[in-house]
């Protein structure tokens, strides 16, 4: 850890494409950024914009036909996407966790918390049977279950939701990874329950000194818990900052829009009286984006340019931007 | 059982008039009520419906009617060769549905799973009695390699027979196994393969793959498991039906077990011999069944009652 690289994750141009039999879909489109030890980012975008694919492009686990077209993948300076399949395994749960969507689903239903969670460690760390049931019942007492000298020999279904997700996150971080990929991870839990379970995930890497990249849709979830923001767009990173630049000052004007279609209880400027801003339209379908910058159909400052030439992001104060305005 | 025992006793009654076979056309009135009256057929029908009740309960179903000699001894001694049978085609059934099923499902796209696809179509297809006929046909008679019916040589084990124990045993059991389970090994496999499928796709799964487990660990220890459930309900069923089906087998491969003495029984409206068949059949479902909640209980834990929860 002294000699720790200035970056955990580092994607360059990584482009995914997904053959179908009337041609490539490109879900990912030539994106880049990069996250550092122990930081949160917090990716966002609508249905289809290309998050989870890119998350699960980071574990080597995307679902065939899917295939990385292009670009590279970083961690910790390595390049991961060229791995074999053995290579691979290594990385996986060692070196980066994962959380799903669905805790419902994410554990086998007929296998132990503790059985699972114990085949992890041994799987990764070269430790006995004994020890590796004394790191699982650690495990479980820091993602904070109650009595987990009982609960570990209890099966899945014997656990609520929240329990759950607090299993898998205690699964993911088994091996000590460097980075987690939280895929959507409060999503299917209760409103109650998200935030004890966001702010056990940011306690944890916090601690763990272990880099986040929370995919979600839920710009409350990213606000109260990334450090930066990416935000995406039609398989293309539309703007990246830190969390609260992204969040009070979007440069982009499909943050802005974004932004805006959060429905707000507490107005907190001048600015929040306005009415709830819907975007016009839906994101484009990924055989049909159009040429020039994707969003500029449903954008209300588009011109010429945004029309004909592909915008990439560019500084504009503290975040980058793709988008001609700050040509 | 009950009401098996019912049916098959009352609908025995219909199918022909056992003394007549006895005692053939031209016996006298006289022979004819006597032997009525000594066989119990001219009490009523619930009379003789209670006695058969009372007497299968403790394993007794009386005389064969054309071999006068009582009916268990007579199932004793072809039972052996039918279980033999029957365990022989579960086993091949069992073993070789189950690994083609996961082989076929995790290696989707190979050459080897489309012909395993491919013969298993036919196996679906097939009626049990021509698969029989074919094998005989090429093992028994063109190539010589095989004994085309009878059980070959046994060895008596107290009082049961069995045909593992010698080389023309097991040689004789091969094409029977073979016939009798082929059709199980087909409906298992596309069953396993299906359901491998299914589970391949689920969340757990891709989690378990995140977690960096091995395929191996992932594919036999997370996916299988989880194929089973499902399967060993329809396997069960399954295993019953190897037994009933081991009528047609034996049948053709002239087995000596109680398929083929039911057969022979029908043609003599032999009715306590086929009375019995059917209890056992009976029996039989109802063991397989038990065996089946049992062991689902003992693979899902969701169906365990749970032990006190800890207070969360």
């Amino acid at each position: 850890m002294s000699s720790a690289p200035a970056t955990v994750l580092e994607i360059k141009n990584l482009s995914i494409e997904f053959p179908t039999r009337r041609g490539k879909l490109l879900a990912v489109d030539s994106i880049s950024f990069s996250i550092a030890p122990g930081e949160v980012l917090g990716v966002v975008g609508e249905s289809g914009a290309g998050k989870s694919v890119t998350g699960a492009a980071v574990i080597g686990l995307l679902d065939p036909p899917g295939r990385i077209s292009g670009g590279e993948i970083r961690l910790e300076g390595q390049r991961i996407d060229n791995l074999s399949h053995d290579e691979m395994l290594r990385v996986r749960g060692r070196r980066i966790g994962a959380i799903f969507q669905d805790p419902l689903t994410s554990l086998n239903p007929l296998y132990t918390v503790g059985g699972q969670l114990v085949e992890t460690i041994r799987t990764h760390l070269d430790v006995g049977a004994g020890e590796a049931r004394e790191r699982a019942l650690g495990l479980l007492r820091e993602v904070g279950i109650p009595a987990p000298e009982a609960r570990i020999d209890h099966y899945p279904h014997q656990f609520s939701g929240g329990m759950r997700q607090r299993v898998v996150i205690a699964l993911a971080l088994c091996a000590e990874p460097r980075l987690i990929i939280a895929d959507e991870p409060t999503t299917a839990l209760d409103v109650s329950i998200q935030a004890q379970i966001i702010q056990l995930l940011k306690k944890l890497a916090r601690e763990h000194g272990t880099a986040v990249m929370l995919i979600t849709h839920d710009m409350g979830v990213i606000a109260e818990t990334a450090d930066r923001v990416a935000v995406m767009y039609a398989g293309r990173v539309a703007e990246i900052g830190p969390v609260r630049e992204v969040v009070r000052d979007a440069r982009h004007p499909y943050t802005v829009g974004l932004m805006g279609s959060i429905p707000k209880i507490r107005i907190a400027s001048a600015k929040m009286h306005a009415p709830l801003v819907q975007i016009e339209g839906a994101m484009p379908r990924l055989n049909a984006i159009p040429p020039g910058c994707a969003f500029h159909p449903r954008c209300g400052k588009s011109f010429d340019r945004c029309k004909a030439e592909r915008p990439e992001p560019r500084a504009v104060g503290s975040n980058l931007a793709a988008c001609w305005l700050y040509e | 059982m009950l009401a098996v025992g019912f049916i098959a006793f009352s609908l025995f009654r219909f199918v022909g008039d056992p003394v007549l076979f006895m005692l053939g056309q031209d016996a006298t009135p006289e022979d004819r009520a006597r032997i009525t009256q000594m066989l119990g057929l001219d009490k009523p029908f619930y009379v003789q419906y209670a006695k058969f009740v009372a007497r299968a309960a403790q394993g007794e179903f009386g005389l064969s009617l054309r071999q006068v000699q009582p009916v268990s001894k007579l199932i004793a001694e072809r039972l052996p060769a039918t279980l033999e049978l029957s365990m022989a085609a579960a086993l091949l059934a069992l073993v070789g549905g189950i690994s083609m099923g996961v082989y076929t499902a995790l290696r989707r796209h190979s050459w080897l799973s489309q012909v395993m696809l491919a013969v298993s179509l036919i196996g679906v297809s097939l009626p049990t009695f021509l698969i029989g006929i074919l094998l005989i046909l090429v093992f028994a008679v063109q190539l010589g390699w095989l004994p085309s019916f009878g059980r070959g040589d046994t060895v008596q084990l107290g009082w049961w027979s069995t045909g593992f124990l010698t080389k023309s045993g097991l040689t004789s059991l091969i094409l029977p196994a073979i016939t009798l389970g082929l059709f199980q090994m087909t409906l298992i496999q596309r069953l396993v393969r299906a359901e491998m499928l299914e589970v391949l796709r689920t969340d757990y799964i891709k989690f378990a793959r995140a977690r960096g487990l091995p395929d191996r660990a992932v594919h036999f220890g997370h996916a299988l498991k989880n194929t089973l459930v499902p399967v060993i309900t329809i396997t069960g069923l399954q295993l019953g039906a190897i037994i009933a089906f081991a009528i047609i087998t034996e049948t053709v491969f002239q087995w000596p077990g109680m398929g083929l003495l039911f057969i022979q029984a029908v043609g003599f409206a032999d009715v306590p011999v086929m009375a019995a068949y059917l209890c056992l059949i009976a029996l039989f479902f109802v063991i397989i069944n038990l065996i089946v909640d049992l062991l689902y209980y003992a693979v899902d834990p969701r169906l365990r009652i749970d032990r006190a929860v800890a207070a969360t």
